[in-house]
């Protein structure tokens, strides 16, 4: 069954035609469910722009998007966002972030002890998997910037939601925590059978983690090539795979497409969403 | 012990500058220097007094004025001018609070109150609190009433502003966040705009405190029978300087103690913003 459904959508910013500032045009897409779909393409292409479309952040201007056969109108707790820093609740402590999309529930319907008691155990379960039971009680700003983003990703699978939106989660690691986080996004995807779409200008990045990855034009944003990764190198990832032929000729052509189009771009393109 | 390769004598390591630009100084260090900076000036003022170059009518020297403060203590009522002052600043200043509190975080958090709100409060912010004195007594009299209305006029404008910025500065990963996790909008408002800008809002209400302060004492130097401010202008009738002296410096005491308190106060609600890795 597929998740997501994305028609002819178009995204123009601004309203006045003078400073409209087109970010997507005729955009196709259908994400499957429990697929692993990355979005490439140069920076500032609006590949973010899209994936806050899903999130229900932005509203689209034309064309249709869908997920499990309803329209997107705005944000739901069926698709968690994960950002690239400044998300987390710097006054709560790492179990009580993640509680908190808990905690919104519990505020609004009577919850039985029973379904506390089940989330407490989903908490400690996803604090486990993150690798964070040590610093349950500690705060944000106690924590590395990697362990930031595990306790982000933790707090996004909390709510069991249809599907996980990931805007360059790694962005501001560095290589060696980069590479960490990737085994374990890859663990998570595994265990929680999640749907997940993610943004990134890594193109080693979403390669390694896709089953499918979507390479974007220069703004705005028309969809130029869709890879089958799992056809190219295989569904199992490890250490190796980033050593493998296959996966070279792979990152070699994303990145000639990428480059491709930076080039055909005007050099004054300005940077609005990367 | 094996014989260690040397190039030379060995260099004892560098001590670092305190000279360096924003380098640190121990708490010690720190202490000394707050002394002289807070002792210097008590000094050359003791100094100046007690040289005679000044006649003590214009400067009275520091224990003239201590000597003073504790006759005024003793004889008359520096207990009821201190504690009249203090309700009046602390009435003025919650008035502002109560409701400049909501109506910034409404502005803060909703474009079209922005609109509506925000300009006109520029636009009062810049009229002077001191103008509105004349009209205040005119309206209310020199009552209670008129004191706090100024203390309210020259606080609530800018405190409204600054608390409304203050949310504004909730970085929008936080809010975008919780949409995503289902959050309405009121729960927004109660559990991510409020808590994250309640530390700016508490600096925001220790700055605006010491400006209700130096209201006060205008207030009370035009409208008033009782108060610390109204000793002052008293005194000032009867050359009466160790009292002026007394009373500005009893003044700033309270005032750097509430700031001191507000700080505390700060470090006690807001752990995790204190908290070192």
């Amino acid at each position: 069954m597929s998740k997501v459904h994305i028609q002819q959508l178009g995204k123009v910013f601004g309203t006045a035609s003078a400073n409209a500032v087109p970010a997507l045009q005729e955009v196709n897409l259908v994400v499957e469910d429990g697929e692993f779909v990355t979005l490439v393409g140069a920076s500032g292409c609006g590949k973010s722009t899209l994936l806050r479309i899903l999130a229900g952040l932005e509203h689209h201007s034309s064309g249709s998007v869908h997920c499990n056969g309803a329209a997107i109108t705005g944000p739901s707790a069926d698709r968690a966002m994960v950002f690239q820093h400044y998300s987390l609740y710097p006054w709560l402590n790492v179990m009580d972030n993640i509680k908190f999309s808990r905690r919104l529930r519990v505020n609004r319907e009577d919850l039985s002890s029973s379904d506390v008691e089940a989330a407490s155990g989903r908490a400690d379960a996803l604090l486990d998997l993150i690798g964070l039971g040590k610093v349950a009680k500690s705060y944000p700003n106690q924590l590395s910037g990697g362990m930031q983003q595990r306790v982000a990703i933790a707090r996004a699978l909390m709510g069991q939601p249809a599907m996980l939106l990931m805007d360059e989660p790694f962005g501001a690691l560095d290589a060696q925590t980069r590479e960490v986080m990737h085994d374990l996004i890859l663990h998570v995807f595994k265990l929680e059978k999640a749907t997940i779409v993610f943004v990134t200008h890594d193109v080693e990045e979403a390669i390694f983690l896709a089953d499918r990855i979507v390479v974007f034009s220069a703004r705005p944003a028309r969809v130029l090539e869709v890879l089958d990764v799992n056809a190219a190198i295989g569904t199992d990832r490890t250490f190796e795979t980033k050593e493998s032929e296959a996966f070279f000729r792979l990152r070699n052509h994303v990145l000639h497409l990428i480059r491709d189009q930076t080039r055909r771009a005007s050099p004054e393109m300005t940077e609005t969403h990367s | 012990m094996p014989p260690t390769p040397s190039l030379g004598t060995p260099v004892p390591p560098a001590q670092p500058s305190i000279w360096g630009i924003a380098a640190r100084i121990t708490r010690t260090q720190y202490w000394l220097f707050a002394g002289l900076g807070l002792l210097s000036p008590l000094l050359a003022w003791a100094w100046l007094s007690a040289s005679g170059l000044i006649d003590p009518i214009f400067l009275p020297g520091p224990v003239q004025v201590f000597t003073r403060l504790l006759s005024w203590l003793v004889e008359d009522d520096l207990w009821g001018d201190t504690l009249i002052s203090m309700y009046r600043v602390m009435a003025g200043f919650a008035l502002s609070a109560v409701i400049a509190l909501p109506l910034g975080l409404l502005i803060g958090a909703f474009k079209p109150v922005e609109a509506v709100l925000e300009p006109l409060t520029d636009f009062i912010r810049y009229m002077p609190a001191v103008a509105f004195i004349p009209l205040v007594m005119l309206w209310l009299g020199i009552g209670e009433s008129a004191k706090i209305s100024i203390i309210f006029i020259g606080t609530f404008f800018q405190m409204v502003l600054m608390v409304a910025e203050n949310v504004r500065l909730v970085p929008s990963a936080q809010i975008e966040a919780a949409q995503t996790m289902g959050a309405t909008r009121g729960e927004i408002i109660k559990l991510v705009l409020l808590q994250s800008a309640k530390p700016a809002i508490l600096d925001t209400l220790r700055l605006t405190m010491g400006w209700a302060w130096t209201y006060l004492v205008v207030a009370e130097l035009v409208a008033a029978n009782s108060g610390l401010g109204y000793s002052i202008l008293k005194a000032q009738r009867f050359l009466k300087t160790d009292t002026i002296f007394g009373g500005i410096i009893l003044i700033g005491l309270i005032g750097l103690l509430m700031d001191q308190a507000f700080r505390w106060l700060h470090r006690r609600s807001f752990p995790w913003l204190h908290a070192q890795g």
